[in-house]
């Protein structure tokens, strides 16, 4: 018996099923930021674990390609591991953490703190791709918005927002302008990430499984939050450094040390973090003095 | 070789990594419009399809995408060829077709026959793959838009010349409108229809 007969097709779909998502992909990108149906696939893991970054990444990848997969800017974490295990297994390419040499870089919820480049693509993992969906439950009618350009509402949203907490609060999946035409759901990434999108040197590519919807922002294209004159769009920023690696300007994560109220403030990208200690960076709580003092 | 036979030759020999590869180019080209890229993979297709054409086809054709030929191609073996190879419908109905393929020197009367998709539904529209003279020789035109960092400049040779025309006309219907690939032999370069291109 052959030891072939059992294996799966290259990363996993059939070829039929990446010819559909290949087209559906090719107007994703002729259209910035308008969300493109197509036939989604079920997965060998649940809808909510990247379903449909998956499906995109398993249509674009090739031998050449070096994956890199982060989960909350984590290269470590559970999704992270099994979605790069994954790929390794069904189309046993090169996969990397370091950003700088990855081809592919499929994403949860964060954009890598280094700018990417023109070789590459950045996946998206998506759930909720509609961005109006909370504001109106009814496909044919969000449908309908896009169609017609029609995103008073979006703006209504924002504006309660502001009349009741005195400032757009929304701090994650923060509605962006594409090319001045599509309002966008960029995923539920923080806000902090929206203008690492904008004018992006490398193509990005968003696939939501579940609601069997993709769509892409092109190279070098305008990526506006949404905001007012008198409220203009706003990032998180931190008072701490990283307590690792000692970075200023980056997003951080809040990390729970003890019950007594003891915390820390670390990268959400570790390979950032990483990168940076090993170029001799060197936050508080790795300080040499404490070190010896402990 | 009767028309017949050439319909059953040639197809990727590989067609898994072979039409990845050509995908990737046409995702990257598509991403970065007017950037000229060259086909690697032969897929034997009959005269006159060029080599690109030929390979755009047996990637991104199947039996969900009926494809609409051009008068040339049609009486040649091409369209048997591309339904014999990737399962494609031959349509004689612009409006039904997924993708167009034209011969050489041949100006469409007009790209509004072509399926547009709807307001709702832009991405329902036809993909016209043109065949041209020459990419990267011949008049310079300036492209701008999405995926263009502010100019490109891309000389290509035997661009019909209602075709700038008929180009000023698909872009205000955005987001409707189709979307252009130009080959030429090998070689072949993507205009989606967010780019703007001035002579």
């Amino acid at each position: 018996m052959s030891a072939d007969l059992a294996t799966y097709n290259f990363a996993y779909l059939d070829e039929q099923t990446k010819r559909m998502i290949r087209r559906a992909i090719l107007k994703a990108i002729s259209i910035p930021g308008y969300q493109v149906p197509f036939a989604s696939r079920e997965m060998p893991m649940p809808y909510g674990w990247g379903t449909g970054g998956v499906q995109v990444t398993a249509s674009i990848i090739g031998p050449e390609d070096v994956l890199k997969v982060i989960d909350q800017g984590a290269d470590d974490t559970t999704n992270a591991v099994s979605i790069r295990a994954f790929f390794q297994k069904v189309a046993n390419v090169a996969v990397t953490t370091h950003t700088k040499d990855a081809t592919i870089i499929q994403t949860r919820h964060r954009i890598p703190e280094q700018k990417l480049g023109e070789n590459q693509v950045l996946v998206y993992q998506v759930p909720i791709p509609e961005p109006l969906r909370f504001l109106e439950p009814r496909e044919t009618e969000t449908r309908k918005m896009h169609a017609l350009e029609e995103y008073g509402l979006m703006h209504v949203k924002l504006y309660e927002d502001i009349a009741i907490n005195g400032r757009i609060s929304k701090t994650y999946a923060y509605p962006v302008k594409v090319d001045g035409r599509y309002v966008m759901d960029p995923s539920p990434t923080p806000k902090f990430d929206n203008p690492k999108m904008h004018m992006s040197d490398a193509l990005q590519l968003f696939g939501a499984g579940r609601e069997k919807r993709i769509y892409a922002v092109p190279p070098h294209t305008e990526v506006v939050s949404l905001d007012f004159e008198d409220y203009p769009f706003e990032i998180q920023t931190f008072e701490q450094d990283c307590a690792l690696c000692g970075a200023h300007g980056v997003y951080l994560d809040e990390v729970v040390l003890d019950d007594k109220g003891g915390r820390m403030f670390v990268c959400s990208d570790t390979d950032h973090c990483e990168d940076r200690r090993e170029h001799g960076h060197v936050g508080a709580m790795l300080a040499p003095n404490q070190e010896a003092a402990e | 070789m009767s028309a017949n036979t050439q319909a059953f030759t040639g197809g990727f020999s590989d067609p898994v990594f072979q039409s990845q590869s050509v995908f990737r180019m046409l995702m990257d080209g598509m991403a970065r419009p007017g950037s000229i890229r060259s086909i690697e993979h032969d897929a034997g297709q009959p005269d006159p399809l060029g080599a690109a054409a030929g390979a755009i086809a047996l990637t991104l054709c199947d039996h969900d995408t009926p494809a609409w030929l051009s008068a040339g191609f049609a009486k040649s073996a091409v369209g048997e060829w591309i339904g014999f190879h990737s399962g494609a419908t031959i349509t004689r109905e612009k409006a039904e077709a997924r993708f167009a393929f034209v011969e050489a020197g041949v100006t469409p009367s007009s790209f509004g026959l072509f399926s547009l998709g709807s307001q709702e539904y832009p991405d329902r529209s036809t993909t016209l793959v043109i065949e041209v003279a020459g990419l990267g020789e011949g008049q310079s035109f300036t492209l701008s838009g999405p995926g263009i960092l502010q100019f490109k400049t891309v000389e290509i040779a035997g661009l019909p010349e209602a075709f700038l025309r008929l180009w000023a006309d698909n872009r205000p219907l955005f987001p409707r409108g189709v979307d252009v690939i130009l080959t030429a032999g090998r070689s072949f370069l993507c205009l989606p229809r967010t780019t703007k291109i001035v002579a």
